[in-house]
């Protein structure tokens, strides 16, 4: 198992490598930090100065080997925008990225994983095709009109619900901030995890349903049936053993899209995480943030790939044998 | 040759389904009122000669202030919705369908080589496709014109903003593409077909397009439909959170975003009714898109 | 009292090319602890008879007519928790692809005792002592060990004895085995049939055999079925029908198995191919291709009709 673990580790580094290469790549040639970071009426030996400090007059390489080490001590550099360290901006923002996603995605589990099997048992009932219909409409509604709609329900028009911000926090260790320990931060949360959620519960929807749908076609249903074995068993013991297998690889690349789509979501009620922080700079074209947060999406993918390789290994005894 | 293709399984499956047939009607008719906005718009809301900040905020028929000359009402600068709407779809359309043909000209290259080829060129275009597939599309697509917009000069970018936007959403697109049709292609190389030709001697290239290509245009076909769906939705997002199309050719995305700021103020039609016709927009396409899916799929027939 | 009678069995599937009939007014029956061999060419509609005893059917399909009895009681007619009950229990089921039909997340042992629970009222240690018996019985070596391994741990030809065991383990009196050495090695298939074979004499189950292969049958069935185009054509004792056929197309079947004494110059076949459902000739189906076809042969549909020590669908014997 462990040599498994380990050739996955290593088909990972040289991903990591290359995304990090496109980061510096990035970080060193759009744009030009020099003019940026000088105030206007710059002399010819403060820019010299500048460019020996950041130490662009070094070659390539060395500053792509800067580059990666400053990165793995968590320095990536001055946001262009704030003038601030990038690395804390990104620490500022990442739990109520996490809080907001980790919510999303068991929303979308809990609902979508029963309305996909009931959808594959029963094909043909009322019920079913009113399910298909909302996952059809869940698939074609984008996530910031959801949001927008919502928004102009249950905030505008009914008053219920908070439309932008998180609430009030509350401190949690060095650096974490969590909204789950009061009303006003859950009450937040409601509106912008459903409209994170509801992509994703209509896509695990559609997946079981169809996972479900190819199962209960196959052989070894056939011979459950002809052995006499009750529907209950069959659905929920063979098939559904069977379907959730493939269901939860994609579930877990997803949870790396949910972390990545929020970004629309937080835009439409100005949660203050992570995705908000690179759209807007990526409206200002401020390239460290956006080099720092592409070299973060690859490692968080890279870990939930891994994750899912592990998870596939202990759910599936085929994989298990190594001969 | 039109009755045989009526009678064809995939008419027959078509007349079947109704809402294949309503899908098709409502695309229909969204894609004639894009096409021939200029000349079926009851207004114009590029001409900003026209426009009179009197009108500004006339709400949509059925509530106080309304005017039949403005069916949905009218934005902050006077603009009608009705017709800002059928030029938005046009320009969300145009971009949709130019961006998911790039991504399938590219994409259905990729495969073909990947899959015919074999060998180092396979896994490693594969391999490509993979790690692309692993982050969601949107994403790709914007940091890929928040990489090209910040390296060109300020002058440029209104100018090209539009082709840049096409290409990243073809560019996040593509690995779709290209790995069905790279699994569809390993199937056919090793039929008897292909190895027929390759002794003749007829050039790979040629093999590729003119015997593996059309066997393979099924899958294709539905995956176009509902990358466009795709693509419309992500310009939409684009566009929204304003890495899009700049506002002077506003699309359905942008039209949203004005209307955005105007949620709280009570003129809620500015954005939900172009909000509304994209859902119909993509809604069409993905069952349109599913329908195909299902008549194709040779295991459910 | 028979203890499976099939009368006049139709079997009926809507297309939108118009309903086809892939069984037309079936009939046989089946003695308590007797083997009845079923053969004819693929597409004949042996399976599909087997799989419509059982209630497993699948859409569009459905039985049109004609009745299914099981000890005098009528099963076609059964709704589904009845009919489930009678599956596994009373009528067990062999399938062909052992590779697949057993399901690739749940243990060997899993599969027997849930089986066994699901019919037998039994503890679960019984149920497991009962299982390793039966793994033991169906010559899987080590049993008590191998009883928590999974199905890609074990070979074809192992996994279609599990497949037997599963098939037996609730006691049914019959048993429709439906080509259940197609997909194994030949010199697995023997084993795999002397399995059968002993197993079910032993507690005197019947068997429905279905196969296309005429050399099981003459190993194991008592009486033997031909079926040809959704009918049956002959049937009777193995032995009278394997040396003295009455239908032509038992004949020609018979010709044409290559014999291991004589060399021939060519191989025998019968010319032609069997009509497509849709496309079925007036009168005997199998008059295009019959040597020995005269006029009542292309206008009237013969039914079963005595024919010697067998019964054939054949106006010859009328």
């Amino acid at each position: 198992m462990f040599g498994f673990i380990g050739s996955r580790l290593l088909q990972a580094i040289p991903v990591l490598l290359v995304v990090g290469f496109i980061s510096f790549a990035l970080f060193a040639y759009v744009g030009d930090p020099v003019s940026i970071l000088l105030p206007q009426d710059h002399t010819e030996a403060q820019r010299l100065q500048l460019i020996k400090d950041l130490g662009l007059d070094q070659p390539f390489f060395v500053q792509y080997a800067h580059f990666l080490w400053m990165s793995l001590h968590g320095n990536f550099g001055i946001s262009y925008r704030l003038a601030q360290p990038v690395g804390s901006l990104i620490a500022e923002r990442l739990p109520a990225t996490l809080e907001l996603a980790v919510t999303a995605s068991v929303l979308a589990f809990a609902i979508g994983v029963p309305m996909g099997v009931y959808t594959g048992i029963h094909r043909n009932t009322v019920l079913s095709r009113v399910f298909m219909t909302v996952s059809l409409t869940g698939v074609s509604l984008p996530t910031f009109l959801l949001g927008i709609l919502l928004i102009l329900t249950f905030s505008v028009w009914l008053g219920w619900l908070p439309s932008f911000g998180r609430g009030t926090v509350v401190h949690l260790g060095r650096w974490w901030t969590t909204g789950f320990a009061t009303t006003s931060g859950l009450r937040s949360l409601i509106l912008p995890a459903i409209t994170l959620g509801l992509f994703q519960m209509t896509l695990i929807m559609r997946l079981v349903r169809a996972e479900m749908l190819e199962v209960l076609r196959t052989d070894y249903i056939k011979f459950a049936r002809a052995r006499g074995l009750t529907n209950r068993v069959i659905h929920f013991g063979h098939a559904l053993k069977n379907t959730l297998v493939p269901v939860i690889t994609i579930m877990g690349l997803q949870f790396g899209g949910i972390v990545a789509f929020s970004l629309v979501t937080e835009t439409v009620f100005q949660w203050p995480g992570m995705g908000l922080l690179l759209v807007q700079s990526v409206t200002s074209a401020d390239i460290p943030v956006l080099s720092a947060y592409l070299m973060l999406i690859a490692l968080v993918f890279v870990i939930i790939n891994l994750a899912v390789d592990l998870l596939y290994y202990a759910v599936d005894p085929r994989l298990r044998v190594r001969r | 040759m039109l009755a045989h293709a009526w009678d064809s399984d995939l008419a027959y499956s078509f007349r079947r389904s109704p809402s294949a047939m309503l899908a098709a009607f409502i695309a229909l008719v969204l894609a004639v009122g894009a096409l021939f906005a200029p000349w079926l718009a009851p207004h114009n809301p590029m001409d900003v000669a026209s426009l009179s900040l009197l009108d500004s905020f006339k709400p949509p028929i059925g509530m106080d202030g309304a005017d039949w000359s403005n069916l949905l009402g009218t934005d902050n600068q006077g603009r009608d919705v009705l017709s800002a709407i059928m030029y938005g779809m046009r320009i969300s359309l145009s971009v949709g369908l130019l961006s998911t043909l790039f991504a399938m000209v590219v994409g259905i290259g990729v495969g073909l080589l990947a899959g015919y080829a074999g060998g180092t060129t396979d896994a490693v275009l594969m391999r490509v496709a993979d790690i692309q597939l692993t982050f969601p599309s949107i994403l790709t697509a914007l940091l890929v014109d928040g990489v090209i917009t910040a390296a060109l000069p300020q002058t440029l970018r209104d100018a090209v903003q539009i082709y840049v936007i096409i290409f990243a959403i073809g560019i996040s697109l593509w690995p779709n593409f290209a790995r069905t049709v790279r699994g569809s292609t390993l199937v056919e190389r090793n039929k008897d077909y292909v190895m027929a030709a390759r002794v003749i001697g007829v050039p790979s290239w040629r093999i590729m397009l003119s015997h593996v290509l059309p066997n393979v245009i099924g899958p294709v076909l539905v995956i176009a439909t509902l990358g466009l769906g795709l693509a419309v939705i992500a310009e939409a997002t684009l566009s929204f959170l304003g890495v899009g199309l700049p506002p002077t050719q506003p699309s359905l995305g942008t039209l949203i975003r004005f209307g955005d700021d105007y949620l709280f103020s009570g003129q809620w039609w500015v954005t939900v009714f172009p909000g509304l016709a994209l859902v119909l927009l993509v809604l069409a396409i993905n069952l349109l898109g599913d329908w195909l899916r299902d008549a194709l799929n040779p295991k459910l027939r | 009292m028979a203890l499976l009678d099939v009368r006049d069995l139709v079997v009926e599937f809507p297309t939108r090319r118009g309903v086809l009939r892939a069984l037309d007014g079936v009939s046989f029956s089946i003695e308590k602890g007797e083997v009845l061999g079923v053969v004819g060419e693929s597409g004949a509609g042996k399976s599909l008879t087997g799989v419509s005893i059982v209630g497993l059917l699948e859409r569009p399909g459905h039985i049109a007519g004609g009745q299914i009895l099981l000890d005098g009681t009528r099963i076609d007619n059964l709704p589904a928790e009845p009919m489930r009950r009678i599956r596994g229990k009373r009528i067990g089921m062999i399938f062909q692809d052992p590779l697949t039909t057993l399901n690739p997340l749940y243990t060997i042992g899993r599969q027997l005792t849930e089986t066994m629970q699901t019919h037998l009222p039994l503890s679960d240690a019984d149920a497991r002592k009962r299982a390793i018996g039966w793994l033991d019985r169906v010559g899987i070596p080590a049993a008590a060990q191998r009883i928590d391994a999974y199905p890609h741990e074990f070979s074809g030809g192992q996994r279609q004895r599990v497949v037997i065991a599963l098939a037996l383990c609730a006691e049914p009196a019959l048993v429709i085995a439906d080509e259940p050495t197609t997909a194994l090695d030949v010199s697995i298939q023997a084993q795999i049939i002397t399995l059968l074979k002993d197993l079910t004499r032993d507690e005197h189950t019947a068997v429905m055999l279905i196969t296309h292969d005429m050399g099981v049958i003459a190993e194991t069935a008592n009486r033997v079925a031909v079926m040809y185009a959704g009918r049956i054509a002959e049937i009777g004792p193995v032995e009278t029908v394997i040396r003295h056929p009455a239908h032509p197309y038992t004949e020609g079947l018979m010709a044409s198995i290559p014999s291991l004494e004589h060399r021939v110059a060519r191989l025998r076949q019968i010319d032609g191919a069997m009509p497509r459902l849709d496309a079925l000739p007036q009168g005997c189906r199998f008059h295009p291709r019959c040597p020995k076809a005269f006029d009542r042969c292309r206008t009237d549909l013969p039914d079963l009709m005595d024919a010697g020590a067998t019964r054939a669908a054949c106006w010859l014997h009328a």
